[in-house]
């Protein structure tokens, strides 16, 4: 690790215009996924700049109804916050999904959406990788790929996003909220992650400098229901995941969100899938051809061909839990609002 | 607004880690570790690397008595926190006055979390174990708290609370690997020190006979 | 729970053996209030801090070591390199003859063998800015092609004798298998595998009054002082290693580059150096399990009576070192056939150099040995156990030797009647709960038992007290306490009365911990000094203020073993739960009923079966290192890319023991280390074939494979493209 300078920030202004003074700075949240980066050297600041005591510690109901959830909230508070649990089921189990408890404790919502992909070949400064150095090569596409994407990438990059958490918010279209030396800006969750192409070093829209500061959920579908699968039973990070909320009322699909991860560079909300759902009967019928239609775009490599056949599976599967949660079969089966098995 | 010494080098600050209820002034070099603060310049060495990258739960301790990993933190801004390591979560001097080559570990009380992973026998080559055992501690309060986990089945928080069972324990504990293989008399020793039921016919819902 | 009986009650003439009875760990309290020191936990004054550079390329040489810049830089006191390192041999007899590990000789040459190989080494005042220099230090490499592609098909693949022959053959295996009714006959595969201890490799060195002094994590504190003394050509009572605490080794702890560093270092500086790997270099500097790709020939009578075992393996190794992963061996004392054929092969490739890991041979081996005893099962229509309790031996299969004491009959029976076995329902894929497929499977362990000459010392104190002095190592396993027990039992005193001191090469040479010979060996030295200790001390000697001591050293004894078959044996049972929709793979329960010799402390060795099985369950379903043929490097080396068990991967395990003391052994004793991961696997892979009806022939099982065994409408896939039974995965 290089040396570096440290500052601790204490108002977000402060932090805002120490980092517009010094393009060779960063901010420093919970470190997670900062602190283990400068160790491998894939991250070399000169200056970091400590968020950690600003006041964006905070989750509190938006006048629209949704909620605001501070940028330096841990993972562990926003999982355990009841309106979260309440309305937002999806999101507490996919952040409960991700890391380790000791890690929760100490990620930010904030860093959990800027964190780097997993990819051996990033993480391995040894190797070429056009994230890490654009033009070296991906040395996954004919290597080792089998967590790698297969919508969405191109053969400059095949990396995937390894956040959970940022699945449950793509499928409950959180918009994110950022502070620069300009003044404050939003952008949508859908919009924040930019398209591999041939830029792949280029990761989010975020204007450079910037700080967020909040991520805001506006209201959604209570009943919701992440569920990630991993090639061990926890700490590990997904092969494939998907985050749904689901609407039913007489047999069709009033409402549904759908969020796929560990397949593309960003959380991947499923958008052709929802249109195929919307109005369809709620059956697995109509489940299988949404997964299908949203499948139909994806371009595997050899090594990962499964997580095809894995995500249309989950999708089915998560689907068709959450109707059966809606609309339960059986006599003594009631709707029990807010309900997140 | 800056709060660290202007005063030291820009790569490098005196900073005060409080640890174990004790203040500690030092300078250390921003890239130094709490982990390797309180290893290398503290004595306090009951806190283990074992990946130094977040992946194994070697580290793990409390920070403002939450359970943390110490190799992710960096030590300058570990300032103003409240640092509790093995050492400090038993009685005092649990874990104190033991030089290299002692044989005794100290003769003072000992948390219930320890003295279950005595009689458990929750470790083998007990390189783990000051994590599993920091862990275990912050995790039975979590779950006090009333926080689920990745297996609660409703996590909605007017559900009825979750029991410490085997299984939710073994979720909870997945951050803090054992290479040893000791994780079932791990999990007796943390349901036990939970005062969770089943702990001495075994953890779980069953037995193999 | 208190798990240690209580000796008080006992007369002193003749207190009751603790033998057997369950205690708690003697240095318990230590490790679990922080205050166990490993080796990178003892604080030296002016200690100085190295840190290695490995290469990045995977073949050729250093055509530059750019080390100016880096000596610059703050707080670094030395740059080590080939250039100016001091000279080492490696090419003394390590431990049973073999050649040691060829990073002992690091920088000592420009040759470059394979990626990772240490190339450097930077010494500095602290560890950050040790390892900021080596992330600094500039290489320049002349690299060339390399071959990294392990394949069991490969052509150049040669046989090699270890520390068992490579090849034992009777029978005609044509004409035999000619006549069979049944014949399976399948490859199957285990991948890369790394010991990954808890406790990353570590050594600190200075020097003190003329000698060497290194404190170290390793198997054998003596063996690692002899190897050191050899590597640097220093008078063999001039070097001391101490490991009061290791934490976890599995094979993995020897004399290793880490060692050699910082010995070169604290030479050159004369000040203490400590050199401690990281995570991600122990993928390359540690040794790991070779890969296998193995071959089971199996033909047998409508009865299930084998006419046919023929069991083929390949492994890998180094360009720099002939290193052989014995995994066809386990046939050699398992089941007899008229024609039977083990043999073993290796392909040199430009790789790290594999060593022993916790149960060499045998944990690969059984997995395919005990997969394909599985399908023969199902092929002749018969129970597994009962497959296997048909083609129990009477003797040797090959040596004709007697066996000294083999229980794998009663394991079985009673494992199937503690497990449930007599209720299963053979037909696969049939039970389900929820989305969860469920099966149940079972496999045979066996590992080989045997003792080592060690030498001993055991000392009585005027005030009533023991201390025995011994180079043993608790690498986790309890030894400490087991040892205590063993000499109090010898002393016919209560344990607290005994001080057990380990880990110091002044204590003379012993077996290393490793091989599930430790306590056996220890024990073979320990009693026999404590027995004329006791007796001395019955003649009513006075005990001088330095107390009575006697020495033993039992290679005499050990030499006057009769030749026998002498293992351990294991009955290992799983159920599994699949879910075909996603391919995860859950262990629900597991039950391991072994024969193991005599159990010295039922608390400590129930652990260590455990620890074993579950290794099974990582074997079966996580572990693997993945290697990336261009570069020549691993992908992902670290703990979060190498998945080992988890707490939430680990459901139920129950670990027990039939009554099988060893006979000629002063004590009983086999040893538990290695036996309880041997069979694990294969039970694991056989429960999902009975959950499945997917038979999986590639470790690991992960959900990529699952999902691939799977066909699109549900059940397995490739019904009609297989060559034996329904469901062969594909990539089988």
């Amino acid at each position: 690790m290089k040396e570096f300078a440290y500052r601790r920030a204490a108002d977000v202004a402060g932090a805002v215009a120490l980092l517009d003074a010094d393009p060779g700075a960063r901010f420093l949240g919970g470190g997670t996924n900062l602190v283990d980066l400068m160790k491998a050297g894939v991250e070399s600041p000169e200056r970091l700049i400590d968020i950690r005591e600003l006041p964006l510690d905070g989750i509190g109901r938006t006048e629209e109804g949704g909620l605001q959830i501070g940028a330096t909230v841990t993972n562990s508070d926003l999982a355990a916050h009841p309106e979260v649990r309440r309305r937002y089921p999806a999101l507490t189990q996919a952040v409960l999904a991700g890391a380790s408890g000791q890690l929760r404790n100490m990620a930010t919502v904030g860093g959990n959406l800027l964190q780097r992909t997993r990819c051996g070949y990033f993480t391995d400064i040894t190797q070429p990788c056009n994230k890490r150095e654009p033009g070296s090569g991906c040395p996954a596409v004919e290597g080792e790929h089998r967590n790698a994407a297969v919508l969405g990438a191109s053969h400059h990059c095949v990396a995937v996003h390894p956040s959970d958490m940022g699945v449950a918010l793509a499928a409950y279209d959180a918009v994110v909220s950022y502070q620069t030396a300009e003044g404050a800006g939003e952008l949508a969750l859908s919009d924040f992650y930019l398209p591999v192409g041939d830029t792949p070093h280029r990761e989010t829209a975020l204007p450079s400098g910037a700080l967020i500061t909040a991520v805001t959920l506006p209201p959604a579908p209570v009943r919701s229901r992440y569920r990630k699968v991993r090639e061990r039973a926890s700490y590990a990070f997904a092969i494939g995941s998907v985050a749904a909320a689901l609407e039913v009322r007489d047999g069709v699909v009033r409402e549904v969100r759908l969020a796929y991860g560990a397949v593309a560079s960003r959380p991947w909300r499923a958008r052709t899938a929802e249109a195929v759902l919307r109005g369809a009967p709620a059956d697995a019928g109509s489940f299988a051809a949404a997964a299908d239609a949203e499948l139909a775009a994806a371009s595997p490599l050899t090594g990962n061909a499964y997580k095809v056949t894995l995500l249309r599976n989950l999708t089915i599967a998560v689907l068709t839990e959450l109707a059966e949660l809606a609309e339960p079969a059986g006599p003594t089966g009631h709707d029990q609002e807010g309900s997140a098995r | 607004m800056i709060t660290s010494d202007p005063t030291a080098s820009q790569t490098a600050g005196a900073i005060i880690l409080h640890v174990n209820g004790e203040k500690h002034a030092l300078t250390v070099d921003h890239r130094t570790t709490l982990l390797d603060a309180l290893r290398e310049r503290l004595d306090l060495t009951g806190t283990k690397k074992g990946c130094d990258h977040g992946q194994c739960g070697a580290c793990t301790l409390l920070v403002d008595g939450r359970r943390s990993l110490a190799c992710l933190q960096l030590a300058v801004a570990a300032e103003g926190r409240e640092i509790t390591t093995i050492e400090g979560v038993g009685g005092s001097g649990a874990g104190q006055g033991a030089g290299p080559g002692s044989e005794s570990g100290g003769q003072g009380e000992l948390h219930p979390v320890q003295q279950a992973f005595l009689e458990f026998d929750g470790f083998q080559c007990g390189y783990c174990t000051p994590g599993q055992i920091c862990s275990a501690i912050a995790m039975i309060e979590e779950h006090a708290a009333g926080w689920p986990s990745a297996v609660t089945d409703d996590v909605h928080p007017e559900a009825a609370p979750q029991p410490l069972t085997p299984e939710e324990i073994r979720e909870r504990m997945s951050g803090n690997l054992c290479r040893c293989g000791a994780y079932m008399s791990i999990v007796q020793a943390v349901g036990y020190a939970a005062g969770a039921r089943h702990t001495h016919s075994g953890p779980d819902e069953g037995s193999a006979a | 729970m208190t798990s240690t009986v209580p000796a008080v009650t006992a007369p002193v003439t003749a207190p009751p053996t603790a033998l057997g009875t369950a205690r708690t760990r003697v240095e318990g309290r230590e490790k679990i209030t922080g205050a166990a020191r490993y080796t990178g936990d003892i604080p030296l004054t002016s200690l100085a801090h190295g840190s290695l550079v490995l290469s990045t390329i995977a073949r050729g040489r250093i055509r530059a070591v750019d080390d100016a810049a880096v000596r610059a830089m703050p707080g670094v006191v030395a740059v080590l390199h080939h250039l100016n390192a001091p000279r080492v041999r490696g090419d003394y007899p390590s431990i049973m003859g073999m050649a040691p590990d060829p990073t002992v000789r690091a920088f000592q040459d420009d040759r470059v063998p394979h990626w990772g190989w240490p190339v450097a080494l930077v010494v500095a005042e602290t560890p950050e800015q040790a390892r900021a220099g080596a992330d600094a230090l500039v290489v320049a490499y002349e690299a060339e092609p390399h071959d990294t592609d392990f394949s069991g098909e490969r052509t150049d693949a040669f046989a090699l004798d270890g520390v068992v022959p490579a090849t034992l053959a009777k029978g005609d295996e044509e004409a035999e298998l000619a006549a069979s009714a049944v014949v399976v006959d399948a490859s199957y595969t285990t991948p890369e595998e790394h010991h990954n201890p808890m406790e990353p490799h570590a050594a600190t060195a200075y020097w003190q009054d003329g000698r060497l002094e290194v404190l170290d994590s390793n198997q054998g504190a003596s063996w690692t002082a002899e190897d050191l003394a050899k590597a640097f050509e220093l008078e063999p009572g001039t070097v001391r290693v101490r490991s009061e605490h290791v934490g976890g080794g599995f094979g993995s702890k020897s004399v290793r580059v880490h060692q050699i560093a910082a010995v070169m270092a604290a030479t050159e500086l004369q000040r203490p150096v400590r050199v401690a790997m990281t995570r991600r270099q122990m993928f390359s500097l540690a040794g790991y399990r070779s890969p296998t790709d193995q071959r089971v020939r199996l033909g047998a009578d409508p009865d299930g009576r084998l006419r046919v075992l023929s069991h083929g393996s390949v492994s890998q190794t180094s360009s720099v070192y002939a290193f052989v992963e014995p995994a066809a061996a386990a046939g050699r004392v398992l089941y007899d056939a008229a024609a039977h054929r083990t043999s073993a092969q290796v392909v040199s490739l430009d790789v790290p150099t594999p060593t022993s890991m916790r149960a060499p041979g045998m944990a690969p081996g059984s997995f395919a040995l005990e997969s394909a005893l599985d399908e023969l099962a199902e092929r002749c229509g018969l129970d597994p156990i009962e497959l296997r309790l048909r083609n129990e031996p009477s003797a040797g299969p090959l040596s004709g030797l007697p066996f000294a004491g083999r229980n794998l009959r009663a394991c079985f029976e009673e494992g199937a009647r503690r497990f449930g076995w007599a209720d299963r329902d053979p037909r696969p894929r049939v039970r389900r709960d929820g989305r969860w497929l469920l099966g149940t499977g079972t496999a045979a362990a066996t590992f080989h038992a045997f003792a080592v000459p060690s030498t001993a010392a055991v000392t009585a104190w005027a005030d009533g007290t023991f201390t025995v002095r011994i180079a043993a190592a608790d690498i986790g396993t309890g030894a400490r306490t087991a040892l205590q027990i063993v000499a109090a039992d010898a002393l016919r005193v209560a344990p607290e009365r005994v001080q057990v001191r380990i880990g110091d090469s002044e204590f003379g040479p012993a077996w290393l911990a490793g091989g599930s010979a430790g306590t056996s060996s220890w024990a073979w030295a320990i009693t026999p000094a404590a027995g004329e200790l006791r007796e001395r001390l019955a003649l009513g000697v006075d005990i001088p203020a330095d107390g009575l001591t006697v020495r033993s050293d039992s290679t005499t004894a050990l030499a006057g073993q009769e030749p026998a078959e002498r293992h351990s044996y294991g009955a290992q049972f799983a159920e599994v739960a699949v879910d075909p929709g996603t391919g995860e793979v859950r262990v629900r329960r597991m039950l391991g009923m072994f024969a193991a010799g005599r159990i010295v402390n039922p608390l400590t060795a129930r652990n260590q079966l455990v620890g074993g099985m579950v290794w099974g369950i990582s074997m079966a379903l996580h572990e693997e290192a993945v290697r990336d043929v261009r570069s020549g490097s691993l992908v992902g080396a670290d703990l979060a890319g190498y998945h080992v068990a988890s707490h939430a991967d680990v459901a139920h395990i129950e670990a027990d023991w039939v009554d099988d003391p060893m006979p000629g052994d002063p004590i009983g004793i086999k040893g538990v280390g290695e036996i309880g991961v041997v069979g694990a696997a294969a039970a694991i892979a056989n429960a999902v074939r009975h959950a499945t009806g997917v038979r999986h022939r590639r470790l690991p099982i992960r959900p990529d494979r699952v999902l691939c065994g799977e066909s699109v409408d549900g059940g397995p896939a490739g019904e009609s493209l297989e060559r034996g039974l329904p469901g062969e995965s594909p990539d089988a």
